[in-house]
């Protein structure tokens, strides 16, 4: 059946059109196109600008009274590096705070339970709908409306002595983040398919060992690289805590600056503290997305180190053969 | 000798749309029974209401003559509770159109996640059972592989030697086909029909006409949520008594 189709859409077309010339078209390696390229004179005059730009910028600082020295020397001030270290486990800590209420958060809210969803949902609204500033000023300022903090038989203080600064810090970063945090999860959940859950149910598993075993190691994909986002964040808000007068990176800076008065110098002080600390993080956030890229995508994105072997043994080889 | 599956007059709504209206049917221990109709019809609703994934709103359904998602005490029904729902699925493998394959194990630990998770078995013998189930299906060399490095076909084998590892009395096909490319159809009628042979009891709801020829034993056509026709699959296919039935089979054989 096939030979005679061939044979009838082969045979009309010679009659007006020589064979040869299809053939001839083939003979032979084709040659390469030799073209004049399109000048983009509008990315030269844009760079040009850009450049002047820069330019400038850099002399206004280059003028600008700034005491370099001061940067330099309080860089590694035991003070700056404390606050730095305060940074860091503030943002740490918060973030588990965040993540482990944001876990159980995402559960209420897909749990068919009606008490529970609107609660969590209420809670979500809540902290996602106020600013977090206005959060850690309230955690600080609790004692006013709460001078006692009563916990029946278990517990009873002051609510001063309890709400340290450090309290503060962690409640206002943490149960803000677990808002955030329920909302990635809930995402990460619901974006494993159902087909996955009825399969693991058809197979006789219970609810619990369905989730434990299929549905959560399939949602860490989804969850994994967003946490990481917030916590490259979280390093940046937990700035927001020199209100509640917690001793980190950007409070210690500013004392010395106030005190010294290098104002801008301490502060860029910071800057560089707090570069330094995203720039690690965003690191570990590019190989963390790697690593959960594995099985959606068939081919890895190359890491820095593979990327700087392949431009160098490009760079070595031959032009001619390129 | 009693029936695997008995359905007496059931009904499914969903919201208001009602997708079956009073299915009365019996699939025998060891048949091949298919189940074949226009989509929407609603076969794949009635397949998946005997494992309970869909709950069924009236009548009765009984599978080895226990009723599907309820207990009767007097003349009260009294609703299972989701472990004794999962205990009975376990006796009842299911096959999607769609594989459902856990892409984030390979094919042997597809195959003995559910013996070694629900039944407890030893995960040394699970893997042995895993083993022979995969060479059954013809896919031993593939047994570390992803379910994203298997084509369709071969993920759909993995499928059915999945839900085969629970040793099922019973077993539901949800158009086990439907999503494959033609050429790779064969390989998964072929496990079918080994399996049919090896005397499992089957229900099938499928569009492959010439499978429920040659392996059925009872065929039902279904249309708009009821039993249009049924019987012997080579009786019905060949001359149907209904006009919806040489309607529907005029258009897919």
């Amino acid at each position: 059946m096939t030979d005679k189709l061939d044979k009838s859409g082969a045979g009309a077309p010679p009659a007006d059109q020589p064979p040869v010339a299809k053939d001839s078209a083939f003979s032979g390696p084709p040659e390469a196109i030799k073209a004049i390229p399109v000048r983009h004179y509008g990315r030269w005059v844009s760079a040009v600008v850009v450049l002047a730009l820069l330019a400038l910028l850099v002399q206004a600082f280059a003028n600008g009274d700034i005491r370099w020295q001061a940067v330099s020397d309080k860089l590694f001030d035991s003070t700056v590096v404390a606050g730095a270290g305060r940074t860091l486990l503030i943002s740490l800590l918060s973030m588990v705070l965040g993540v482990v209420l944001g876990v159980v958060l995402a559960v209420m809210r897909l749990s068919k339970n009606p008490v529970t969803s609107s609660v969590a949902w209420l809670y979500i609204w809540f902290f996602r709908g106020t600013p977090v500033y206005v959060q850690l000023l309230m955690w600080f300022n609790l004692a006013l409306i709460f001078p006692v903090l009563n916990l029946g038989p278990i517990y009873k203080d002051e609510m001063t002595d309890v709400m340290t600064p450090f309290m503060c810090a962690l409640l206002g970063l943490g149960l803000n983040e677990a808002a955030y945090m329920a909302e990635i999860c809930r995402a990460g959940l619901l974006a494993v398919d159902e087909g996955q859950t009825e399969a693991a149910h058809a197979l006789g598993m219970s609810h619990g060992k369905t989730l434990r075993r299929i549905v959560i190691p399939q949602a860490m994909r989804v969850i994994v690289p967003p946490t990481g986002n917030e916590f490259i964040n979280m390093l940046k808000t937990s700035s927001l805590v020199y209100a509640v007068t917690y001793n980190e990176l950007l409070r210690s800076t500013s004392v010395i600056g106030s005190q010294s008065y290098a104002v801008m110098e301490m502060l860029f002080v910071a800057s560089i503290w707090y570069l330094v600390m995203t720039s690690v993080f965003s690191v570990f956030q590019y190989y963390l997305e790697r690593y959960y890229a594995r099985g959606s995508s068939r081919s890895l994105p190359p890491t820095v180190f593979q990327k700087i072997k392949m431009n160098l043994s490009a760079k070595g080889s031959p032009r001619g053969a390129v | 000798m009693t029936a695997m599956v008995k359905a007496e007059g059931v009904h499914k709504s969903f919201g208001a749309v009602e997708v079956l209206k009073g299915i009365d049917l019996e699939v025998q221990s060891g048949e091949v029974f298919c189940l074949i109709g226009p989509s929407g019809s609603g076969k794949s609703t009635f397949l998946r209401c005997i494992n309970h994934l869909e709950k069924i709103n009236a009548g009765r359904l009984y599978v080895d003559g226990e009723l599907v998602g309820y207990r009767q005490k007097g003349d009260k029904l009294y609703e299972l509770k989701d472990s004794e729902v999962a205990l009975k699925r376990r006796d009842i493998g299911m096959v999607f159109q769609r594989f459902n394959l856990f892409p984030h194990m390979t094919a042997v630990d597809n195959v003995i996640e559910a013996p070694v998770q629900v039944k407890g078995a030893n995960r040394a013998q699970a893997k042995e059972r895993a083993m022979q189930l995969l060479d059954r299906v013809g896919l031993a060399d593939k047994a570390g592989n992803y379910p994203s490095q298997l084509s369709g076909g071969q993920q759909q084998r993995v499928a059915i030697a999945r839900a085969l590892a629970m040793d099922p009395k019973l077993m539901l096909f949800d158009e086990p086909t439907s999503a494959l490319d033609p050429e790779l159809v064969g390989d998964v009628l072929d496990v079918m029909r080994d399996l049919a042979e090896s005397g499992m009891t089957m229900v099938v709801v499928t569009h492959e006409m010439g499978f429920a020829r040659e392996v059925g034993d009872s065929l039902v056509f279904m249309d708009g949520g009821v039993v249009v026709e049924s019987g012997n699959p080579r009786d019905v296919l060949t001359d149907p008594q209904h006009e919806r039935t040489k309607a529907f089979l005029s258009k897919v054989l």
